[in-house]
Parts: structure tokens; C-alpha cells; sequence
């Protein structure tokens, strides 16, 4: 499986809703092919909207994504997908499809609606089942799997579409550490270029090449790891205190977080009850 | 390669069970030929089939009374359920049926106001029974589907509960305009033939009604076979099939009006029949799973061998009385929807 990969750009991306409010608003960002790029910032940053305006679940509003030069809202919803893949966060049913044919779902881009998969088509499904480790639910019903089963399904329909792009909205949610560093791992070892929205910074900075930091919709900041996460930013960006210190081992940043003063009563909140 | 080779014994599993609904189908039909007012041995009945019988009044209830309404219920059962299936995907919820959704309903009000107008010459013309009525409902199920998935789905999203809200709401309406176009129209005769529709029968099959329903189903079947696979994407949501590659948009739109055609073509033959095409889709899935290209042609033959058996109790339970097969179908099929509801697992979306 030669690795596919490409250039994204992102030009002043926007995403406007009816009010006159941007959830994404003119995002420059660019991924080198087989770069892993990181998108972090706290809940509402608009990270989702912006992963969702590159996969085309959202047109954007202003600006373009463009892949290898290809402006991705342009091309249709197909020639996308077999350049693009995702997981997306709707993937639940309650259909009782087996999990194979979940996951051999990420052949359809490749083939025309009426054609049935091919061999090689089912080789690919059991490949990309094992490399996510539940080739022994291939049988299982999705629906009856875990959150965490059902995340690594989706991975590995994402992985049998053959992505030069992947775009991964918290590929961890669900998942328990193992499965988490299982996950990132397999996905930075592929070769695409892959874009992640991150919650956890620590995984963040151990395993994306470049970090894009937003806030209300805007990059406020971007870089390596090293450089963009710093004590400053993140009490400016999340509002917490935080240390940053260099891991001895993996010589990535890691932040731990340094607890909160206990919120001091506002003036004129009603006092508490005990 | 993986020694597993799970597809093989899915397709096992469909033979079986294809060849055990083609054996049930047969028994269904013959049985129906043979059973009703009169009584005709099996024997004779495949003798009449096979063309070796004499001129007979057998041969005359068989061949131009008994053999139209048996196959008529056969097309109309696979309709049915082929459309729940569909319908069931499109919506992405197991509780839509033509009937429940008010898209049958719509039908009616189509097939009932040509009847009215007596476009083509009242319900005795040829023209009026077996094009414009067909035309009408097909027209009337389109308005009803359109007019539902769009109060199910203002907002972006469609809950189980809204979909089901949106169907009763438009199924009442249409209902209430079906009412409407007969009283204004004052003819007491109509009310007799449109009581027909809201309670589903296949009393008027005949040879030739039974051509336009026969064709509609083999080509709609045939195409939303060849559909499967985005049909199939679209039961992993709306994020996902577009993540997929499919245009849901574009494609929504072409099954919407395919199921539209056959619901109102099944319905202007028959009448709305309700349950069909919720429970048969149902039990079709336990039987060979939800991918489509299996589960299709499972779906069609097990409404057929459902709605021909339910036809032959609607005609011998209460002999020589002929009980709306609609109305034999809500009260075993109802009961047997809560019970599947029940049995569902704990924590189930509806």
C-alpha cells in the first residue's frame, strides 16, 4: 500500500452563521504532505467547524480549502471522499449492519454504486480490521459494540477509503489510553496528512508535527509544540495556570495544570447554601 | 488473506432463506387459489394452473377470480415492504411505514379525487383504473412524503418522535381532505368505493389491474437493488455518507420519488394496507441483516408470502363475509410491532 499523501491549504477560511457571528473566521493553515497538524483550543473554539468545512460536511462561507492545489467544495462529494476521509461523529445506527460492512463502506468512493466490492476490495477490509484490532468483531452487529470498539471501526473504514488526507475530529473520544496512543500512533504511521482536533495537549504535543491554536473561531496561534504551548498562552487561551516543561524521555512539551483557586463569590450572586 | 469467510455464509444464509420464502410464496398462492366460498382441491387447482383442466366453473373462480386478487396481494405485499425498507433507510429510523408516515394516506386523496372528477371515465373506464388512478396516487404520495420530511426535518435533524408527529399530523389532513372531496362531491356511491382506499382491500383485482403494479414493482425493486450501496450509507447517517462520497442531497430526492411511485401505484390497486411495510422490513433484517443487497429481495418475497396469507384469512375467517385485508393486517400487525418494540434492547433509539 504505497502511502498517499498531499498539501493542504486552508485560505481565510470562514464559516459564518445567520447573526453575523464567524465559528471559524479567515483560518490560513497549511499541512505539508505527511504532516500531522493539530488543531487545540477550548469547547466553541471552532475546531469542529473547521474540520467539518474541510471534509464538506459544511460549505464555508468565505475562503477555500484546497488539496494539492484542488479546491475541495468544487469537486464533488465523491471525488472528495476518495481523497478525504474522516470519522464522523454521527457514525452511530441503529441498523444492525456487521461491522464489516461498516467498515467496507470506505471502499464506496472507490467504486461505482452499483458494482459489489471486489476481492481485493474485502482484502483491504480485513487489513484495515486487524490493524485496528477487532478483527474478532468483524461479525459483531456495529450497533452492539462499545464506544470505544465502534470508534476503531469507523478508523478502519477511514483507513480502507485510502485517504491522502485524513481529518479527524477528537479520534479519542470514547477511547481508553491504550486504544488512544494505539490510535494516534497508527494514524501518524500511515503517511497521509493528517489533520486532528485534539482535546488532551499532552497527546497533542507528542504527536503532531505543528500545532494551530484557536480561540472564538480565529488562529491565535501556531507552530511546533514547543513553541506555541506555553504557560502564557494557555492561561490566555483556556484560562487556567499551567507549567509547560519538556518531557525528559520524549522531549515533548507536556503542560500539568496547576489547580484553580476555588472561584471567589461574585457580588451579588446569592450566597451559597451548605 | 483472512481463512474467515463470513460473506459466503451471509449469502448461505439468504439462499436459505430466499428458497424457504419462494416455498412459502407457492404454498401461500396455491392455498389461495384453493381456499374461499368454494372449496377447490389442490389438486385441481394445479391442473387448472398447468392448463390441463376442461372449461369448468373451477377453472373460471381460479383463473379470473382467485388467481388476479392472489397475485395482486403478492405485488402489493413485496411493494409495501420493499418501500418500508427503503423509507425505513431514508429516514433513518425503523418506525416509518408508508402507512404510518401519511404517504399512503396522500395516495388515497389522489386516487380519490380522479375518482370524483371521473378523469378518464369513472372508476368502470379502463383509462381511470389503471392509469390515472395509479398517476394521482403516485402524485398524492409525493405531495404527502414531501410535506413530511419537511416538518420532520426543519431544525437539520429527525428525531424518531417528530417523523412520527409529522406523519400522523399529514396523514390526518389528508384524511380529513379525502372526507372533504366526498361529501362535496354528493355522490353516495363514492363513499362506498373510497372506503375502500382508507381500509385497504384487494376485492377489485383483476387481470388487468394487476399490470401496472406488477411492472412498477419489478422495475422499482430492480432499481433500488442496484442502489444498495448508497442505501446502505445512508444507515451510518447523514455526516457519513457524505464523508463517503454520496451526494444525500441528490440521492434522497431520486428514492424519495421512486418510493413515492410505488406507494402510490400499490395503493391505487389495493388501497392503503397498513403494517406491511413496517413489520416485513423488520423481520427481513433479523433474518439476513440490514445491508440491502440481501436484505431487498428478502423484504419483497416475505411481504408477498404476509400479505397473500393475510388476504386468504380476510377472505375465509368470517366467510362468506370479506373482511378489509387492511383492517386484518393493523390488528395482527399492531400487536406484534409493540411486541417487537419490547424485545428491543435496553437503551435502543426508537
Amino acid at each position: 500500500m504505497s502511502p498517499r499523501t498531499a498539501t493542504l491549504r486552508l485560505e481565510g477560511l470562514s464559516y459564518g452563521v445567520g447573526d453575523g457571528r464567524h465559528l471559524v473566521d479567515a483560518v490560513d493553515l497549511t499541512a505539508a504532505p505527511g504532516e500531522t497538524v493539530g488543531l487545540v483550543g477550548p469547547n466553541g473554539s471552532g475546531k469542529t467547524t473547521l474540520l467539518r468545512c474541510v471534509y464538506g460536511a459544511l460549505r464555508p462561507t468565505h475562503g477555500r480549502a484546497l488539496l494539492d492545489g484542488d479546491d475541495l467544495h468544487t469537486m464533488t462529494a465523491k471525488a472528495r471522499a476518495r481523497r478525504v476521509a474522516t470519522v464522523p461523529q454521527d457514525g452511530q445506527t441503529e441498523f444492525e449492519l456487521t461491522v464489516r460492512e461498516v467498515v467496507a463502506m470506505g471502499r464506496s468512493p472507490h467504486r461505482r454504486f452499483w458494482e459489489p466490492d471486489t476481492v481485493a476490495d474485502t482484502a483491504l477490509t480485513d487489513a484495515a480490521l486487524r490493524r485496528v484490532g477487532i478483527a474478532p468483531l468483524a461479525d459483531r452487529a456495529f450497533p452492539s459494540l462499545s464506544g470505544g470498539e465502534r470508534q476503531r471501526a469507523l478508523v478502519a473504514r477511514a483507513l480502507v477509503q485510502q485517504p491522502a488526507l485524513f481529518v479527524l475530529d477528537e479520534p479519542t473520544n470514547h477511547l481508553d489510553i491504550r486504544h488512544q496512543l494505539e490510535v494516534l500512533s497508527l494514524i501518524k504511521e500511515l503517511g497521509t496528512t493528517n489533520l486532528l482536533a485534539l482535546h488532551d495537549l499532552n497527546l497533542a504535543a507528542y504527536y503532531c508535527d505543528r500545532l494551530y491554536v484557536l480561540k472564538a473561531g480565529a488562529v491565535v496561534a501556531s507552530g511546533s509544540p514547543a513553541e506555541v504551548l506555553t504557560s502564557g498562552l494557555l492561561a490566555d487561551v483556556y484560562e487556567v495556570a499551567a507549567e509547560v516543561t519538556s518531557h525528559p524521555r520524549t522531549g515533548a512539551p507536556t503542560v500539568i495544570y496547576l489547580p484553580a483557586p476555588a472561584a471567589a463569590p461574585r457580588a451579588g450572586s446569592p450566597a451559597q447554601s451548605i | 488473506m483472512s481463512r474467515e469467510t463470513p460473506p459466503v455464509r451471509h449469502r448461505t444464509r439468504q439462499a436459505l432463506v430466499l428458497a424457504g420464502l419462494t416455498v412459502a410464496l407457492v404454498c401461500a398462492v396455491v392455498a389461495g387459489l384453493a381456499l374461499g366460498s368454494v372449496r377447490i382441491p389442490p389438486g385441481e387447482v394445479l391442473t387448472i394452473l398447468t392448463g390441463g383442466a376442461e372449461p369448468s366453473p373451477f377453472r373460471t373462480i381460479v383463473l379470473d377470480v382467485r388467481l388476479p386478487r392472489v397475485l395482486l396481494g403478492a405485488v402489493v405485499g413485496a411493494g409495501l415492504a420493499v418501500v418500508g425498507t427503503v423509507l425505513q433507510a431514508l429516514v433513518r429510523n425503523r418506525l416509518a411505514d408508508p402507512f404510518l408516515l401519511g404517504i399512503s394516506s396522500g395516495a388515497s386523496t389522489g386516487a380519490v379525487l380522479v375518482l370524483v372528477l371521473g378523469v378518464g371515465g369513472g372508476i368502470g373506464g379502463g383509462i381511470t383504473t389503471t392509469v390515472a388512478m395509479p398517476a394521482a396516487a403516485f402524485a398524492g404520495s409525493l405531495v404527502a412524503m414531501t410535506l413530511v420530511y419537511a416538518l420532520a426535518r426543519r431544525g437539520g435533524t429527525m428525531t424518531g418522535g417528530r417523523l412520527v408527529l409529522a406523519g400522523v399530523t399529514v396523514s390526518y389532513i389528508l384524511s380529513a381532505l379525502t372526507t372533504l372531496i366526498l361529501v362535496v362531491s354528493a355522490r353516495p356511491e363514492h363513499f362506498q368505493e373510497a372506503l375502500f382506499w382508507s381500509l385497504g382491500g384487494l376485492g377489485s383485482a383483476r387481470w388487468g389491474t394487476l399490470v401496472v403494479p406488477a411492472v412498477v414493482l419489478v422495475a422499482g425493486t430492480a432499481l433500488l437493488m442496484a442502489l444498495a450501496r448508497p442505501l446502505d450509507l445512508l444507515l451510518v447517517g447523514e455526516e457519513g455518507a457524505t464523508a463517503l462520497g454520496l451526494d444525500t442531497a441528490r440521492f434522497r430526492a431520486a428514492v424519495f420519488v421512486l418510493a413515492s411511485l410505488v406507494t402510490g401505484v400499490m395503493v391505487a390497486a389495493s388501497g392503503a394496507i397498513g403494517f406491511v411495510g413496517l413489520l416485513v422490513p423488520h423481520a427481513a433484517r433479523m433474518a439476513v441483516g440490514a445491508a440491502h443487497r440481501p436484505l431487498l429481495p428478502v423484504a419483497a418475497l416475505g411481504g408477498s408470502v404476509v400479505l397473500v396469507v393475510a388476504d386468504l384469512a380476510a377472505r375465509t375467517v368470517a366467510a362468506p363475509q370479506d373482511i378489509p385485508v387492511g383492517v386484518l393486517t393493523a390488528l395482527t400487525g399492531g400487536p406484534f410491532f409493540l411486541w417487537l418494540m419490547r424485545r428491543r434492547p435496553e437503551g435502543a433509539p426508537v
